[in-house]
């Protein structure tokens, strides 16, 4: 399941419904992104993303998840939109029969969601608004996989 | 064919999205007819190799070719998660 959504989402409710979807998975691994004050001083954190693009980018990453480990199935919610600090971000959950596959896999996706899935975040502070860079850090980390 | 300019890129051109009317025969063509348009374009393609590039909405380079493209959109790397 794939959801590119403006509005807020309960990763605890969310998590309890993929749990009970999956069945005779052994193990499910969740992780949740959440907006970070950076400076000390975020009014709030914009993400811009390309509608379209973006639903095909994360479905390309999760059928790529869903091809090199053993899952029963792999989940991906992102926002977009004006967010507060703390506000959850994002979501992705795994679940396999065994939790090797789950852990890696959920990590996989995060690796690519950060550099081929087109969001992009900008950070507002009473001194202005700066767009946040993608980190080298980042790019090197799909070399892993 | 229809092109689209996301986060500082738009700041910088000023708009969204535009049509255009090109026989450019690669991103890097269309590039050069952009930025020979106004200073607006130069300022925000000076740096090809901070920008990403899609092609009917899968990355592409920018000396991939233009036949049958119909939506372009120039970008920063992205920043997802």
């Amino acid at each position: 399941m794939i959801r590119v959504q403006a509005m807020p989402f309960d990763p605890g409710g969310e998590l309890n419904t993929f749990t009970a979807s999956v069945a005779g998975a052994g193990a499910v691994m969740s992780f949740t992104g959440l907006v970070r004050d950076v400076s000390g001083g975020l009014s709030e954190m914009e993400i811009e993303h390309y509608p379209g693009m973006t639903e095909k980018a994360l479905g390309a990453i999760r059928a790529d998840a869903m091809g090199r480990w053993d899952l029963a199935d792999a989940m991906i919610i992102h926002r977009f939109g004006a967010l507060a600090a703390n506000e959850v971000i994002m979501m992705v959950a795994t679940a396999s029969r065994h939790r090797k596959d789950a852990f890696e896999a959920a990590d996989f996706l995060m690796d690519y969601l950060k550099s081929r899935a087109p969001f992009w975040k900008k950070e507002v502070t009473k001194d202005g608004a700066d767009w946040v860079a993608a980190k080298d850090s980042d790019e090197d980390a799909l070399t892993r996989w | 064919m229809q092109v689209m300019y996301f986060a500082w890129v738009r700041e910088r051109i000023g708009l969204p999205m535009e049509e255009v009317e090109t026989q450019a025969s690669t991103v890097q063509d269309l590039v050069a007819e952009l930025v020979a348009r106004e200073a607006r374009y130069e300022m925000a393609f000076a740096d090809t190799s901070a920008l990403r590039v899609a092609l009917d909405q899968e990355l592409a380079d920018f000396d991939a070719p233009l036949d049958g493209v119909r939506e372009v959109a120039f970008f920063p790397p992205m920043t997802g998660g």
